[in-house]
């Protein structure tokens, strides 16, 4: 494949039908109403020259290098700023138009270094292009130093660890200023100086590293020079050839184009076409895959019979042939059940499924889980529950219809970055934000940026605030009668549920923190503001009432009629780039791929009869179950796939305890993780460029996994299962990953329409994919629900056992941020540490300033299952008694403090209330934190 | 605080217990089966079915209905 450059049309596409007719260089062309002469052109396939204009960023009109000539119209406008208008005539080209583009083009050169030929972007530069295509001969006011007033000796800054602003090349076109601006939202960069000094500027007088910007790189990707370029670009070389993969951090699962020379990756550019991102990125995907060629990584199997040993380095049939017997000889001498495996967010579905597969066929149990346990499975229970399916209702897209946006228990500036851009840019467009947490975050105020209400409630009472908005809805009239009463059931018992008085804003209002008048407000606008739209994350689900949250936000959603339609719905917002494909796939140790129960005589037969065994009609041990079953003696084998439990599940001493009762622990992985520190088996695993298969995003959105290199390991994933399989004794064959995805499509339902040929041709597919919607469903539950009636449920608020006391007297949530990723095991191998070294925990002013705590102390933070150390940053963002940290690096340990509280549905843990005490350590100066201790139980 | 010395059958079942603590016993109980009988190994069923034998020490007097009906066919 060869490099893929995506026409660029200058200017954003305009919605509607292409009713507006004009010529161009005598090129008959219609297009929709609003649309630019040069997107008209490009359209009619006759380019324009440009510099300032770029079609994922608003009509700047500042370059003057797309001038055109119009019937009827004075002078020479700017087509990337002149709208067409019916019977409109343009001319691109002529004589005086070839004159006046020269001369625009002999000022920028004549400003510019002329060092094409050593320049980093030779090949890849459209200033250089325009050169070219304008017929540059002269340059009448000299060139270089020396010839007058000019930019080229300004400074280059390198403080951003993976692009530099080399200023001298600037031609202060704007787009770079544009797509912080527009694209982003972060409005970081400005112009500064007039005229001739005007300059791009990353804030006021601070270097990229200084300023706010995050490092997402629509700068460098809108840069039309060498000013703003990737340092890999600048050291190795323009690419050669791209390959179109998909991202692995986020549930977002950004498209991106994986840009080589020969077989090095030389950078990862967002994808236009991408269904989820179109043409965005944060610093994750963008730049932050350095970690996949690390040194770390394990590149050859490894044994050992005790986890005191040292590691043995073993060819792939021994340690296929180890862990088979040994597996074998647990289930001889304890059970069946004795075994059991998790499955990966991180890894494609067809990974996933050959593991269930395995568990299910060859274990011959149901003991498989998945890692969504820890995150989004009360989102599977309760959208089941009520709406009949456990996903997500829209796609991203359809936050553009949004007119009220009810984010919950999500930060999707740092925990989804790309969607939370698209969402900042529809309320800059004027659509009302209403934020649910108990923290400030960026969302509630930033720059162009206000959320309506912040409803800034106590950690672990959103079941309450929630029914307080339905007992609002329902009491003051503003329920959507018609949609109740055509498409739901049980609503006349919740109706009598909701509108008791306990559920009121002034009877809540002492529990939660939040003022009575806030709430009404927020509901009020919430169910009469136009589409309503909720998103929320693990804010919502991470609590002992997480599947109970999710219920009721679905009967609030059903309640106002906001489901089925594009600007609505309930939406999760997915922390791995898998979750949806990892639960899709029948991770969970109650359903078989598809979300159906292992109890279903019919789903079970198709499996029983395509793999040739019976199946067990009763669930699994879930994640926690599995740890306890493990101390108690019952369960005595793991297979954990792509997941750092050690790190990620709460209570670190009970995980630890269940880890080291193992008599045989399975890791496949990239590196030698935390867990891998209880392990017999290592069995290295391959990155996302090396995979070839499919990730589902959060909006159900079945993606392309190419392979842009051959396996560092010699296999992919599933070629490792399937030898252990048959080690095992079951014959497990598939050709290539695409065999199993076929396999997936003959016996799931929602997939039947789903292969890589088809997503291939398509790009990417959102399921349910069938014979009803071949194309895949974007938005669901539009004419019925999955379930037929949408199913309103009572949702008692119950306090978490976890409170506040004397000892612990404030309460502790978790989290992530922008630059890191789950527990670090990739963005803490890239050059991402330059914003995060270490984790910190966030504290009120006041909650320091009584305990003699200064920002930058090293404080301890004890729970009553642990205790850690970790540097104290003093912010109000956080509410009085309630502090933050993240779980991103293994030697603070956040997870020694979380308890084994969890979501009484599904045991999805409670990270986000824990009671703790904060003391102070050291001041500032003292020496970095890096203890953690573990209490006993 | 939560009690976690509890034996995490007997814990889980007062959480999910909590959940219908507002509904009349039977119906409460009947919730609690179902929800156990979906999601639960037989292994914590047949802990919790014996936790009551053998007393049914801190359980959750509703939970301990619902684990008595575990013993019914389809448990």
């Amino acid at each position: 494949m060869t490099l893929l450059k995506e026409p660029d049309f200058g200017t954003p596409a305009r919605p509607g039908d292409a009713t507006v007719e004009l010529t161009v260089d005598g090129i008959a062309v219609t297009v929709p109403p609003g649309t630019s002469v040069m997107r008209a052109a490009k359209q009619a396939g006759v380019d324009i020259p440009k510099l300032c204009a770029t079609d994922n960023l608003e009509a700047f009109g500042s370059c003057r290098l797309c001038v055109v000539e119009i019937d009827g119209a004075r002078g020479t406008p700017a087509s990337c700023t002149t709208p067409v208008a019916p019977g409109m005539v343009v001319r691109t080209q002529n004589e005086k138009l070839g004159k006046l583009r020269r001369g625009v083009m002999e000022l920028y050169i004549s400003d510019h270094p002329l060092d094409c030929l050593t320049c980093s972007a030779n090949g890849d530069c459209e200033l250089q292009d325009m050169a070219g295509v304008t017929g540059l001969r002269e340059v009448r006011y000299g060139s270089g130093v020396g010839a007058g007033a000019n930019h080229l000796e300004l400074p280059t800054d390198t403080s951003n660890p993976y692009f530099d602003f080399e200023a001298c090349k600037c031609i202060s076109c704007s787009r770079c200023v544009r797509a912080c601006d527009e694209v982003q939202g972060t409005l970081a960069l400005t112009i500064e100086g007039r005229g001739f000094d005007s300059k791009v500027a990353a804030g006021a007088g601070v270097s990229f590293m200084e300023s706010d910007c995050v490092s997402c790189g629509a700068c460098v990707q809108a840069c039309p020079t060498a000013t703003l370029q990737e340092k890999s670009v600048i050291e190795l070389g323009i690419p050669t050839r791209s390959v179109i993969t998909t991202c692995a951090y986020c549930g977002v699962g950004c498209s991106f184009k994986a840009e080589l020379r020969g077989d090095e990756l030389v950078r990862m550019v967002p994808y236009k076409n991408g269904g989820a991102n179109e043409g965005h990125s944060c610093v994750k995907g963008r730049f932050a895959f350095g970690y996949a060629d690390h040194p770390d990584r394990v590149l050859a199997p490894m044994v050992r019979d005790s986890i005191e040993d040292e590691w043995r380095t073993v060819s792939w049939d021994e340690a296929i042939g180890f862990t088979a017997r040994r597996l074998r000889e647990i289930q001889a001498q304890h059970g069946p059940g004795s075994i059991g495996g998790i499955t990966s967010s991180r890894t494609t579905n067809e990974e996933v499924y050959v593991v269930q597969k395995m568990v299910r066929a060859v274990f011959g149990n149901n003991n498989v889980d998945t890692c969504a346990r820890v995150c989004h499975s009360p989102t599977g229970y309760g959208l089941k529950q009520t709406f009949g399916e456990s996903a997500g209702t829209q796609d991203f897209k359809s936050v553009d219809d949004a007119d009220v946006i009810l984010v919950i228990g999500a930060n999707p500036t740092d925990a989804h970055p790309v969607f939370g851009s698209r969402m900042k840019k529809r309320i800059r467009q004027g659509a009302q934000l209403i934020v649910i947490d108990p923290r400030r975050t960026d969302l509630v105020r930033s720059p162009h940026i206000e959320a309506a209400h912040h409803l800034a409630l106590a950690p672990g009472t959103n079941v309450a605030v929630v029914n307080a908005i339905g007992h609002v809805v329902v009491t003051e009239g503003l329920v959507d009668r018609a949609f109740v009463e055509s498409r739901c059931e049980g609503f006349d018992e919740w109706e009598t549920f909701i509108a008791q008085p306990e559920h009121s804003p002034e009877a809540v209002e002492q529990i939660t923190g939040v003022p009575a008048s806030e709430i009404r407000a927020a509901a009020r606008l919430y169910a009469t503001g136009g589409n309503g739209a909720i998103y929320y994350g693990l804010g919502v689900t991470e609590h002992s009432q997480g599947s109970t949250t999710v219920m009721a936000m679905a009967n609030l959603a059903m309640a106002t009629g906001n489901i089925g339609r594009p600007g609505v719905g309930v939406n999760p917002l997915r922390g791995q780039n898998n979750v949806q494909g990892s639960c899709d796939m029948g991770s969970f140790p109650h359903e078989l791929p598809g979300y159906r129960h292992v109890s279903d005589d019919g789903a079970r037969e198709v499996y029983e009869q395509l793999w040739g065994t019976p199946l067990l009609n009763e669930p699994g041990l879930r994640i926690p179950n599995m740890f306890d079953a493990a101390i108690d003696g019952s369960f005595r084998a793991l297979f954990v796939q792509g997941e750092d439990i050690a790190q990620s599940d709460p209570n670190t001493a009970h995980v630890f305890a269940a880890l080291g009762a193992l008599e045989l622990l399975v890791v496949q992985d990239l590196f030698v993780n935390e867990t891998a520190k209880f392990a017999h088996v290592l069995l290295p695993g391959t990155s996302f460029l090396e995979k070839d298969g499919t990730f589902t995003n959060a909006e159900r959105r079945i993606n392309r996994v190419r392979p842009v290199m051959a396996p560092r390991t010699g296999k992919q994933e599933w070629e490792i299962i399937c030898e252990l399989s048959q080690a095992m004794g079951y014959p497990m064959h598939y050709a290539s990953s695409s065999q199993i995805m076929d396999e997936i499509a003959l016996t799931t339902p929602t997939f039947m329409g789903v292969s890589f040929a088809r997503l291939d041709e398509a790009g990417s597919i959102q399921w349910p994919c069938n014979l009803d919607k071949p194309d895949g469903t974007p938005i669901m539950h539009a004419a019925e629900f999955t379930r037929g009636k949408g199913r309103f449920m009572e949702t008692v608020y119950v306090p978490t056992t976890e409170r506040s006391t004397r000892k612990y007297p404030l309460i502790l949530t978790t989290g992530r941020i922008l630059s890191q990723y789950n527990v670090g095991a990739q963005t803490r191998r890239t050059a991402n540490v330059a914003w995060h070294p270490e984790d910190v925990l966030e504290l009120h002013p006041h909650d320091a300033e009584v305990r003699g705590i200064v920002d930058g102390s090293v404080v301890a933070l004890a729970s009553r299952v642990g205790r850690t150390t970790l540097r104290a940053k003093l912010s109000d963002r956080m509410p009085v008694g309630v502090c933050y940290t993240t779980f991103h690096h293994p030697v603070t340990g956040a997870n020694v403090i979380t308890t084994d509280n969890s979501d009484w549905a599904t045991n999805c843990p409670e990270y986000k209330v824990t009671a703790v005490q904060v003391d102070l350590i050291v001041e500032p100066s003292g020496a970095a934190p890096a203890t953690v201790a573990v209490g006993r139980r | 605080m939560s009690a976690t010395t509890l034996p995490p059958h007997v814990r889980l079942a007062n959480e999910i217990a909590r959940q219908f603590a507002h509904q009349p016993a039977d119906v409460a109980a009947l919730a609690i089966v179902n929800h156990i009988r979906a999601v639960w190994d037989p292994r914590m069923k047949a802990a919790l079915v014996a936790h009551v034998e053998a007393g049914a020490e801190d359980l959750d007097p509703v939970a301990a209905l619902a684990a008595e009906r575990l013993k019914a066919p389809g448990a």
